[in-house]
């Protein structure tokens, strides 16, 4: 995989060397432009991308990764007399290798290296606007996806990343040694403020450490937000005195425009929140912007990736989630959803290991059947708390803490606001559920395959724990993923 | 006593669970020893979900690799304060984690009477909230 591949390189000449040629009027291949160098070697300081790509029938896929680097960086169609003003060797993005994807006729995966100077410092917006623009939607390729990114350290160091991180945020909570416990409101839309904040008041006095706001809650004409802000921190302040634990909700501070978010942020933290909530959809300036808010006022960030499956989940088009997870840890959210592999959404278990990889690890090495492509060396930037989030219930306990070990949110929704005695005891369960597994994994036991009987055991003397298993003993969503690795079966979790 | 599902204080990793045995306790250490990290032993009587600093029985051990040692500095705590809340707690000294890997509570008052929520009517219909210790209003030393 180190080898540069010549294998579908042979056939046209590189006109770089000879300028003339190179800029006379017309239209050159891109290979012919300098944008296909199979022997040039990646530097330290080069952002990376690995590139799927699907040619058009008849486009050499070689001449297709030349064209995916060009219109990523400096070229246009045809060639323009004015490069010559610039150091445009500098400019122009190297595809340097082309690979068969394993086992899928007709797709490819194409190496592009991106000089440093192309980005601006400090911000997504401008990277993303580069990476994934204009080439996109390339007349010559019939699908395109950017599978993973390797950003050089020395860019890494003008993000500031996540506003708090995981360590800190364990350190102000309070809350050491296993996962958080949340529940999403539901349902979630048409609640009263009143009625919702009974929700989170009983979830967090049985035993959660957060609640959440839903992704689509901002404003609506049944539920103002100042009204939701007021009744939940009477709930969370309330819970917080009659169990003596810090609590939290995550307050959606999502609104139409930078004016209201900003609005809806200061008064959560007038009211003493200490997290809110943004979504995916507004953008990534309007992240980074309230990343800066956030440091400055001592607030957890909440990432919902609302909207992230339109581009993330088909193999052939669009943005991994790994390479999403990566922009967001460098522009700066606490926690982020990144699937549960055994809920209700889509994730294949070793690919959503590796998105947890990404927002935890300080060097996240190459790791082919969890998708990442890339050493990724972090440069002590924080870490992201990962959330899965998404039908999953007390007894599938053993197996989230077994695929996502302690720093992770496990959110049960339904599984703590279904549970047939109430919210109260819902909560219960999953904080049962929890505290019996840590505890048993800490003394030894194999929790993968003894968890079972440990939560059967433990739902003796619990009857909401009793009450969960049984409810939901029978649901399972396994059903195939369609974003997996291209190197490894996919493990069942059934 | 409070009214919350447990009846007691719920902070820390086991407070949902029975209180655990010294033979408990002692797996709970050995894990931590496992991985490296230094266990320590605090104790207060003022448990406020963010009185963070308790009071610190001697040092953490940072040289120690034998759980027993742990547990007998255990016993010493609980006997000079047999009515606190005790807690263990482990550091990881690991870079980019360098923070508290486990706590759990090891020791606790027979009766908990928790605490209050002060409401302060601030403008519009804002509040301003304050967790108030009902035992805290006595002097240290005093109040379970």
């Amino acid at each position: 995989m180190n080898q540069p591949d010549k294998a579908f390189s042979t056939e046209v000449t590189d006109l770089t060397a000879d300028a003339r040629k190179r800029y006379t009027a017309g239209v050159l291949k891109y290979r012919q432009m300098g944008y296909w160098q199979p022997d040039y070697q990646p530097v330290e300081t080069d952002t990376i991308c690995l590139f799927r790509i699907t040619p058009q029938e008849g486009v050499d896929p070689v001449e297709a990764a030349a064209a995916v680097a060009g219109e990523s960086s400096t070229a246009t169609w045809t060639v323009v007399w004015t490069d010559r003003l610039t150091a445009c060797d500098s400019y122009r993005a190297k595809a340097y290798r082309v690979k068969e994807v394993p086992g899928t006729p007709g797709q490819y995966f194409a190496w592009v290296a991106y000089d440093i100077i192309l980005f601006e410092e400090g911000s997504i917006a401008n990277i993303t606007a580069s990476l994934i623009g204009n080439v996109f939607g390339f007349k010559p390729l019939k699908a395109i996806r950017l599978e993973d990114i390797r950003v050089p350290v020395a860019l890494v160091k003008t993000f500031k990343g996540p506003p708090t991180g995981l360590v800190v945020e364990r350190e102000r909570l309070d809350k050491f040694g296993r996962p958080l416990l949340g529940a999403t409101t539901k349902p979630k839309l048409g609640l009263s403020a009143r009625n919702y904040g009974r929700v989170i008041y009983e979830g967090l006095k049985g035993g959660l450490d957060f609640m959440k706001d839903d992704e689509n809650i901002n404003s609506q004409p049944f539920m103002h937000w100042r009204d939701r802000f007021l009744y939940v921190m009477d709930a969370v302040n309330k819970a917080s005195a009659v169990t003596g634990e810090v609590k939290g909700s995550f307050l959606n501070v999502t609104g139409a425009t930078m004016e209201d978010i900003y609005e809806r942020a200061e008064f959560a933290q007038e009211l003493g929140s200490v997290v809110i909530m943004l979504d995916l959809v507004i953008g990534w300036p309007a992240i980074q912007s309230m990343a800066n808010w956030a440091r400055k006022h001592d607030m957890i960030v909440h990432m919902h990736r609302a909207g992230h499956s339109t581009y993330t989940r088909q193999k052939n088009h669009g943005v991994s989630f790994r390479v999403i997870a990566k922009w967001l840890r460098l522009a700066g959210v606490d926690h982020l959803h990144t699937g549960t592999a055994v809920g209700k959404l889509e994730g294949d278990p070793m690919t959503v290991q590796g998105y947890y990889n990404v927002c935890r690890d300080s060097y996240t090495q190459q790791d082919l059947p969890r998708g990442l492509f890339f050493d990724q060396d972090w440069a002590d930037l924080k870490k992201v708390m990962p959330v899965a989030s998404g039908g999953i219930h007390a007894g599938q306990m053993h197996q989230l803490i077994d695929l996502f070990g302690d720093d992770v949110i496990l959110q049960f929704g339904g599984g703590t606001i279904g549970h047939p005695a109430g919210i109260q005891a819902g909560a219960v369960a999953n904080r049962v559920a929890l505290e019996t597994i840590i505890k048993a994994r800490n003394e030894g036991c194999d929790i993968k395959n003894e968890g079972p009987e440990i939560l059967q055991k433990a739902a003796q003397s619990c009857t909401p724990l009793k009450q969960a298993l049984e409810t939901w003993k029978d649901v399972t969503f396994n059903y195939a993923s369609t974003d997996t690795s291209d190197f490894a079966t996919t493990p069942s979790v059934a | 006593m409070m009214t919350n599902p447990t009846g007691k204080i719920t902070q820390g990793q086991f407070s949902f669970l029975p209180e655990l045995t010294d033979a408990e306790i002692r797996l709970q250490v050995d894990y931590g020893l496992g991985k490296g990290y230094a266990w320590s032993i605090e104790y207060t009587d003022d448990p406020h979900p963010r009185n963070t600093y308790w009071e610190m029985f001697g040092m953490p051990m940072f040289d120690l690799q034998d759980a027993a040692g742990v547990l007998m500095e255990l016993a010493s705590c609980r006997k000079t304060f047999p009515h606190h809340y005790i807690r263990l707690m482990a550091f990881d000294s690991t870079r980019g984690v360098e923070s508290i890997a486990m706590s759990f509570i090891v020791n606790r008052p027979e009766n908990e009477p928790g605490f209050g929520l002060l409401r302060q009517e601030v403008r519009g219909r804002s509040m301003h909230y304050s967790v108030h210790g009902y035992a805290s209003d006595q002097p240290e030393g005093n109040r379970y």
